[in-house]
């Protein structure tokens, strides 16, 4: 699909900063989230989970659980089949551990009962006995051949032989001549680094509420970023069709790729169906960190040769990525996005993925991107300092463009890295003096963005509104964005648009809100469904007036003869032909069903100054700056806002969260006081240039932005703390200890 | 041990209920009192998506026991808008793209609009100090101190 011939550019809607259509009901308290659904009967369910990182589960006693008064049911693993699918039994096994307990917090059973304490005394009359394993929590220990084997035989055919046997997945992308590359440098560079594993961090926990009816019926309501996936999980893992299970979304607090699967759903809906009314489950905070997905922990070696005028001559990265007890696809994308901003002749990435005792890996913004990318331009300020280069000159120098073929293997269309870089170079930001112990850092960004399956219905009304249907929870003000694009297309006001997010039983197959996807793809079938709406309404007019329908063309909100031999009519607003619509063959309505491509790849540029204290190591952002394409901003308040908040967690990132284990493989800090997850007394205001250069990929040349903006702080905070100290820093978090210690080294 | 039957004010209006001895205030606001405006995000105090006024003064809910609620003035988000009319606050958020998923906003509004009470004119850095107990994970919380400056004009002005 290309749509660069027509993109529209004249647009009346689409790029204002109307107001969103949920803003009232959550300012007012109104907005009903995953916990604020109750019905009645409702039963409460917990969770009971392991205490140890890595053990053989012996046996499970329920039977005093079950006779406790009040108790309505207890399950286990044991109340589920076995999946043959391998992908659904480890999302099965991960919500109830069958066998072994492979994590500190690995859910083993589940009990419904009348109240929170009861369910509570219940939890504690549960008898588990184990038998103890040796476990493992770090990337490199858990790739040796003599590693603690987290699961047996879960390699796939990528991994070389002789790999350790954790290693699940082995990848490679790349293209020239290496060896041939690093001759033609002047300087190279070879560096080893780490980042901690971080979490999502969404303040809404996750938040069921199922009830499953003896006919075999079952309603799912919950907060998630995909209601269609949550339903083929759970419906898998429960053995029922996908049609009796109707699941609804709440409205989310916050998912950043955390909210797309499942981990206390399928136990909630099996406990409903063995108890025989509806059960709630809320997860806590600490359950939150112990057992939903972190991002994956890493280490990577980056290797990078320039010439003494900046052009990189090659380019090499090895990603080693841990994604917990599971095998995980992260590394993939990874290696694929480590070099995507430059344009290189010889360029190669291999990826591997290890399994740890640690809960299984979930998508988090980008994912696998931020580590890679903080890698490599790492190395990259670090070659420009040494080479006394200017490194946004040197990033414009080696900038990918239209026609560049990626390290990945693609060939980029219009993309906007360039427009980014020029962007930051003319900025006042980049010409700002510094002072003592400041230091400024730039890095680039990038994400692949995505489509897919997308379902859209939208209704014309009688009088003269219209109504979208579609099936993506939204998570930063996507209704707005969709209602302005129906307004758009149909040329009638935004206020006369509203759009709805319905359940799995009302539309054809949603993808997940992932991806970067929504604005894209939903808008894209909306539109679509807009053309339908109104080709139907053309055709109801060219009947009026009795001339062909494609003699009568849309413009401005109304039908109008398609010129002088049409015939001499008054046009026909949307109103005055919706009113009337009974008359002319019934109701009016437009739907799209698409698998959307051409998504379009986005970049960014991220501008940061730090002061450092060399007393204490600690850092203060002092100012920050954001430079995206966003192809086309349909809402420049929520582009922005995706751009501030996506840059946010990666200074997060950068400075303070990790993921802490202890000795016992017990995670040490699963809250979010000692999580220690951006305030807003951390932070400068964060600045935002939003470049527009458009997606041939759609109608009105939308890109995705979500997930590029946490992509370049990473490297954009450690380049501007080791220009600020003097030391090239290596590892994240940039805690102050490790500053610290790195400033002590210096002397 | 028995339930505890507790008279209080709520949002101005007197409202009765009763808990349990060891449940918190913010489990009797959503779950005795049908209001799920304040958000457990922690239930440790951490987050600040709990955050009501109680006898003027602002608690994680989630830290206070229900029955400490006996004979207080008890100030949620749900009773911040009067009738049809939002306050300057709620207003602010919406027109200047303050929230995203909003889970963090019962919270951050209910503080905010005791700093405005407190301060009518404060500083953004008074702003992000008062405010950094209550996390936002969306927004990066750049428009929310922007939406609060912009609330804290109109207020000056009426």
């Amino acid at each position: 699909m290309n749509f660069q011939s027509n993109t529209k550019t004249d647009f009346k809607v689409i790029g204002t900063r109307v107001p969103r259509p949920d803003g009232v009901d959550k300012v007012t308290g109104r907005a009903l989230y995953g916990a604020d659904y109750n019905v009645p009967g409702m039963q409460v369910g917990l969770i009971l989970r392991s205490p140890h990182a890595h053990a053989t589960i012996d046996s499970i006693d329920v039977s005093a659980a079950a006779a406790l008064p009040g108790v309505k049911a207890v399950i286990t693993s044991a109340d589920l089949g076995i999946p043959e699918d391998e992908g659904l039994r480890d999302v099965q096994d991960n919500c109830l551990a069958r066998g072994k307990v492979l994590y500190d917090g690995h859910a083993i059973a589940a009990v419904a009962a009348k109240d929170v304490a009861t369910a509570k005394a219940a939890l504690k009359l549960i008898k588990v006995e184990y038998t103890l394993l040796p476990h493992v929590t770090d990337v490199d220990e858990a790739m040796k051949l003599d590693a603690p084997v987290v699961q047996e035989a879960r390699a796939d055919e990528s991994v070389p032989a002789g790999s350790g046997p954790n290693v699940t997945h082995f990848c490679e992308f790349g293209h020239g001549d290496l060896d041939a590359g690093f001759a033609l440098a002047e300087t190279i560079v070879e560096r080893s680094f780490t980042t901690a594993a971080t979490h999502q961090g969404y303040i809404e926990p996750h938040a069921c509420l199922a009830s499953y009816g003896n006919d075999g019926k079952a309603d799912l309501w919950c907060t998630t970023q995909g209601q269609y996936f949550v339903r083929d999980l759970c419906s898998g893992i429960l053995g029922i069709e996908g049609s009796q299970l109707r699941v609804t979304a709440s409205e989310i607090g916050g998912g950043f790729g955390g909210k797309t699967t499942v981990f206390i759903e399928p136990v909630a809906l099996a406990l409903s169906r063995k108890a025989g009314r509806p059960v709630k489950i809320v997860m806590s905070r600490v359950d939150v960190f112990r057992a939903t997905g972190p991002t994956v922990s890493s280490s990577m070696d980056v290797r990078i040769g320039m010439t003494k005028d900046g052009r990189i001559t090659a380019a090499e990265a090895k990603l080693r990525y841990q994604g917990g007890a599971f095998p995980c696809g992260t590394v993939d994308m990874g290696a694929q996005a480590a070099f995507a901003a430059y344009d290189l002749q010889a360029v190669r990435t291999q990826g591997w993925n290890t399994l740890t005792n640690r809960p299984k890996e979930a998508a988090y913004r980008a994912p696998g991107a931020p580590m890679a990318i903080y890698a490599v331009e790492s190395v990259v300020d670090e070659l420009c300092q040494k080479l006394s280069l200017d490194p946004l000159d040197v990033r414009i120098l080696n900038a990918a463009d239209a026609g560049t073929k990626s390290s990945y293997g693609p060939t980029f269309d219009q993309i906007g890295l360039r427009a980014t870089l020029d962007a930051a170079k003319a900025h006042a930001h980049y010409q700002a003096p510094l002072g003592e112990n400041q230091g400024r850092g730039l890095s680039c960004g990038f994400w692949f963005n995505f489509g897919g399956n997308t379902s859209v219905s939208l209704a014309i009304n009688a009088d003269g509104t219209v109504g979208v249907t579609e099936g993506n929870p939204d998570i930063g003000g996507s209704r707005a964005s969709i209602s302005m694009m129906a307004a758009e297309e149909l040329g009638i006001p935004y206020e006369k648009v509203r759009t709805i997010i319905t359940d799995t039983s009302s539309l054809g197959q949603n993808d997940v809100t992932d991806g970067s996807r929504v604005t894209f793809a939903v808008g894209l079938a909306t539109i679509k469904a807009a053309r339908a709406a109104i080709q139907e309404m053309c055709g109801r007019v060219a009947k009026i007036w009795g001339i062909d329908a494609d003699a009568v063309v849309w413009e401005d909100g109304c039908a109008k003869p398609s010129g002088p031999n049409a015939g001499d009519f008054e046009p026909m607003t949307l109103a005055e032909i919706a009113a009337i619509s009974s008359e002319t063959g019934g109701p009016i309505a437009g739907h799209h069903e698409v698998n959307a491509e051409g998504a379009g790849v986005s970049f960014g540029v991220h501008l940061a100054d730090v002061e450092v204290d060399p007393e204490t190591g600690s850092t203060r952002v002092l100012r920050y700056t954001v430079f995206q394409d966003a192809g086309k901003a349909v809402h420049p308040d929520y582009v922005e806002g995706q751009m501030q908040g996506g840059a946010v967690q990666g200074i997060g990132w950068a400075l303070n969260e990790e993921y802490i284990y202890g000795e016992d493989g017990r995670l040490q800090n699963a809250g979010f006081l000692d999580y220690r997850i951006p305030v807003a007394s951390d932070l400068p205001n964060i600045d935002t240039v939003i470049l527009e250069i458009p997606n041939p990929g759609h109608p009105y040349g939308v890109r995705g932005v979500g997930e590029t903006p946490i992509v370049p702080p990473l490297a954009a905070l450690s380049n501007a703390v080791s220009r600020a100290i003097g030391v090239r820093l290596n590892a994240l978090p940039m805690s102050p200890p490790k500053i610290l210690k790195a400033v002590m080294s210096k002397d | 041990m028995k339930n505890i039957h507790v008279s209080t004010t709520l949002n101005g209006d007197e409202a009765e209920f009763v808990c349990a001895p060891e449940e918190t205030l913010l489990d009797a606001l959503r779950n005795r009192l049908g209001l799920s405006g304040a958000k457990e995000g922690c239930g440790t105090g951490d987050c600040g998506a709990c955050t009501v006024e109680m006898d003027g003064r602002l608690v994680c809910a989630c830290l206070v026991l229900g029955a400490e609620a006996q004979d207080a003035q008890i100030k949620t988000v749900e009773g911040m808008a009067i009738g049809e009319a939002l306050h300057p606050l709620q207003q602010a958020f919406i027109d200047h793209a303050a929230l995203q998923c909003g889970i963090c906003t019962p919270g951050i509004l209910v503080a905010a609009k005791n700093l405005l009470e407190r301060n009518p004119d404060p500083t953004d850095t008074e702003i992000r100090y008062w405010l950094a107990g209550n996390l936002c994970r969306c927004t990066g919380y750049d428009k929310i101190i922007k939406a609060v400056q912009i609330a804290a004009a109109d207020m000056r002005g009426a």
